[in-house]
């Protein structure tokens, strides 16, 4: 093999370079991501649930604020339509966060956790949170 | 053929390091325009582009301009330009490349660059203006690479690449004129509102362009073994002479229109210029400038005699090259939005922040545009003797 | 069959590419669940055919009728206070006759027109040239008639604001909460790197209500006993105040030489109108 040594000290280099995300977290413990719903709001609903069924909100809400976007902003709708029935305004600040008033305890846990950063709050305004 | 251009002396690598370094400054300062934002350059609500897509304008251009050469070579069979045609394909490269990174640096939100695509909107002349591009990109691409591939390997061109050859030289004004229209169709912009915008643009492409083409040829004479040859270096000569006289005229034509019919809408940007509206008179040196070196150069073009001498030749691409530069870099895009809406004068001025990021793009241009030349000129070199038989290297 | 190492690169890029743009491809051809989803404007919404406003400036007499109008807009709009003109901000705000209606104006005009204030926004042309250049369809008009902006999908290349003629759009050039006094809650704010303007207060005719200037313009109106500056409705409905009033005053529209057909009529003086 020609310049074998330099080959192999390349590919050592590569291969470090490549776990490093691996072997840099070796060992320490890392926390589940766990979203709070204990707000004020959400305790004093006789009925606690989201616009859809809870599952289906954890894998697909992202799909969902996006279309409410295009909806509102774009088609001029207001009234979401669920489907158990029930009518919600289509509103990241006004209806979503209504509820979920703490940010940092329920879409921060995960997004953190799963390095996401949506630029959501660059334009719409997070709800005021008592730093704990 | 890439390989060619690992191998260089030590003046190649220190151009290439020079280069890579004004790069990283730029893009330093680019990076804290990304994270503060627009701001930090000299645009304003009222002059909202500036320099980076007078840059743009005057670089599709240069990239048009690829046209004057490939179109006598190939449609009138100019046997002159069969050295350098791949000088202007390699050229066209790195001027688009430039187009696309000043547009980009010119985003508010450049990471949303893909909506363009994402929502393809055929009315906006913008979406045309990339779809152009991105095409002449690849198109120049693909003819100097092939091109460059059968001179190296003592080959004629491939027949396939006849008919994108045909593409190409249709394409190259359309680049120039779908810019033209980006300002052309815009109601309420008088400076901009004028059906001779897209002839001024390929009258002042057109002599930009091979201006800068004879400057690479002299440069690639004096530094390498290749000779584009005098021959060709002449003929681009007479180009110029005829495009930047059209170019005055049409400029004089615009004067026209607006001086004489007294329209104070159509005045007042010629004004603003030329000798300074409302007592604001920032820009009025640089085009007055810019008007010297457009007619210095003219006088040097139209004598024969200095035409035919290459040390004036040179001196008066210099000048063409820089008098259009000012005009179109900088006097049209700013003298578009001023007055503003209302009637009101706002001055702009480049910071320094967006005068080292507008430097970084061009370093980029060069950068390519040294790595392609290097290639092409070694090849050249160690082919010897041109498609026709005659020697294309110094003794 | 071997290949070379030339040929393995070829076909390796070219699998790469195709595999990139066929599951992209794939996901944008995706229909989503949501289509089958129900959604509906809200039936208290207010509609029109064509929304207009008419700004009657004889009725906008001291410096606090302007203040009042461009603040309640300013408010809950959240926009923000730069403090310079260069990065100036504005959706409703003022200019005099010779630099609103630049061209009209002559040496003669009376002393009350010369230096009478009229308040700019966007004219909600009904062929607006923003909406012809835009090249993701960032801004784009509604069927009533409302020049829209989508923030989430401006790429910020400022192509309306040359387009524009009226200068009714303006740039974030850096990131404006900063400069935010109060902030709405209940309306987003910018960010930096987009353009944005007037939108008629589609938001709050979504919801039933007048646009926020108007309704600031009316409520000082009826305290005052007088007339409101600001009248907004369906200009397809001859029976609605904005036509009662334009068949009844002389009105003009800025530089409607340029056929962009502005919805924002400016009346200059004369009798009440009913």
């Amino acid at each position: 093999m020609y310049n074998g040594l330099k080959i192999i000290i390349g590919l050592l280099i590569f291969v470090a370079f490549v776990t490093f995300p691996f072997y840099s977290k070796m060992g320490k413990a890392t926390t589940k991501p766990d979203p709070k719903i204990d707000t004020p709001v959400i305790q004093e609903l006789a009925e606690k649930k989201c616009v859809e069924p809870k599952d289906f909100m954890k894998t697909e809400h992202m799909k969902m604020l996006n279309d409410w976007r295009d909806l509102v902003v774009r088609e001029g709708n207001l009234i979401y339509v669920a489907s158990d029935g029930g009518k919600y305004i289509m509103s990241l600040q006004n209806t979503c966060m209504n509820c979920h008033s703490n940010k940092k305890k329920f879409c921060d846990e995960c997004h953190n956790y799963s390095a996401v950063v949506p630029y959501c709050w660059d334009c719409h305004i997070q709800p005021k949170e008592n730093k704990t | 053929m890439l390989e060619t251009a690992l191998k260089g002396s030590r003046k190649y690598w220190g151009l290439i390091f020079f280069l890579l370094a004004i790069i990283g400054v730029g893009f330093i300062f680019y990076l804290q325009q990304f994270f503060y934002g627009l701001g930090i350059t000299g645009m304003s609500r009222d002059v909202s582009w500036g320099v980076y897509i007078g840059q743009f304008t005057f670089l599709v251009g240069v990239a048009a301009a690829a046209v004057m050469v490939v179109l006598p070579y190939y449609l009138h069979n100019y046997k002159k330009y069969g050295r350098i045609s791949v000088l202007a394909e390699f050229l066209a490269i790195p001027s688009v490349i430039m187009c696309m990174l000043f547009i980009f640096v010119d985003m508010g939100q450049p990471l949303r660059v893909l909506n363009v695509i994402l929502h393809p909107t055929p009315n906006s002349v913008m979406f045309f203006d990339m779809l152009v591009l991105s095409g002449y990109l690849l198109l120049n691409v693909l003819l100097g690479w092939t091109i460059l591939g059968a001179e190296r390997k003592g080959m004629p061109p491939p027949t396939w690449i006849k008919p994108f050859i045909y593409i190409a030289i249709a394409w190259a004004p359309s680049i120039h004129i779908v810019t033209a229209f980006l300002y052309a169709g815009l109601p309420g912009r008088h400076l901009w509102l004028s059906a001779i915008m897209a002839a001024r643009f390929l009258a002042s492409a057109f002599a930009a362009g091979p201006a800068l083409i004879i400057i690479l040829c002299l440069i690639v004479r004096k530094y390498t073994k290749f000779d584009p040859g005098r021959e060709a270096i002449q003929a681009l000569g007479k180009t110029i002479t005829y495009t930047m006289i059209l170019n005055v005229m049409f400029l004089g034509f615009e004067v026209f229109t607006a001086f004489y019919s007294t329209i104070p809408g159509h005045m007042h940007p010629f004004d603003y210029l030329y000798v300074g509206l409302d007592g604001y008179t920032k820009l009025v040196p640089m085009m007055w400038l810019s008007s010297i070196l457009a007619i210095s150069a003219l006088v040097l073009l139209l004598n024969p005699n200095w035409r035919k001498n290459e040390t004036t030749l040179a001196v008066a691409s210099v000048a063409v090259f820089f008098s259009l530069w000012i005009d179109k870099g900088f006097g049209l895009i700013v003298g578009g939005f001023v007055p503003n809406m209302f009637e009101r004068v706002f001055e702009y001025w480049p910071t320094i922040p967006e005068a080292l990021i507008t430097l970084g793009v061009w370093a980029v241009g060069f950068l390519i545009l040294t790595i392609l030349y290097k290639i092409a000129t070694t090849v050249k070199e160690e082919v010897v003797y041109d498609k026709y038989g005659e020697k294309q290297i110094k003794i | 069959m071997s290949i070379n190492r030339r040929q393995f690169i070829k076909i390796a890029g070219i699998s790469t590419i195709m595999g990139l743009g066929g599951t992209s491809a794939v996901d944008l051809l995706q229909r989503n669940w949501l289509e089958a989803a129900q959604y509906s404007p809200d039936p208290k919404a207010l509609t029109a055919k064509r929304w207009a406003m008419v700004v009657d400036v004889s009725k906008l007499k001291t410096e606090d009728d302007y203040k009042n109008i461009m603040d309640a807009c300013h408010r809950v709009h959240n926009v923000p206070e730069l403090g310079n003109p260069k990065d100036e901000i504005k959706w409703i705000w003022k200019e005099t006759y010779e630099h609103a209606f630049p061209g009209q104006e002559h040496e003669y005009l009376t002393e009350g027109i010369k230096h009478k204030p009229f308040l700019m926004l966007c004219n909600h042309c009904d062929n607006p040239p923003c909406v012809r250049v835009c090249p993701t369809k960032a801004t784009f008009k509604r069927k009533d008639g409302i020049v829209m902006m989508d923030m989430h999908r401006c790429i910020g290349c400022r192509f309306c604001m040359a387009g524009c003629p009226f200068g009714a759009r303006s740039f974030n050039w850096k990131d404006p909460r900063p400069f935010i006094k109060e902030e709405n809650k209940e309306f987003p704010t910018r960010m930096k790197g987009v353009v944005e303007k007037c939108t008629f207060c589609y938001e709050r005719l979504a919801k039933g209500l007048i646009p926020a200037c108007v309704e600031a313009s009316q409520e000082a109106a009826k305290k005052a006993g007088t007339k409101p500056g600001l009248v907004f409705g369906d200009l397809s409905d001859p029976n609605s105040e904005v036509r009662r009033i334009l068949s009844s005053h002389f009105s003009i529209r800025r530089k409607s030489e340029l056929g962009t057909q502005p919805s924002v009529y400016y009346i200059i003086g004369g009798n009440d109108h009913a």
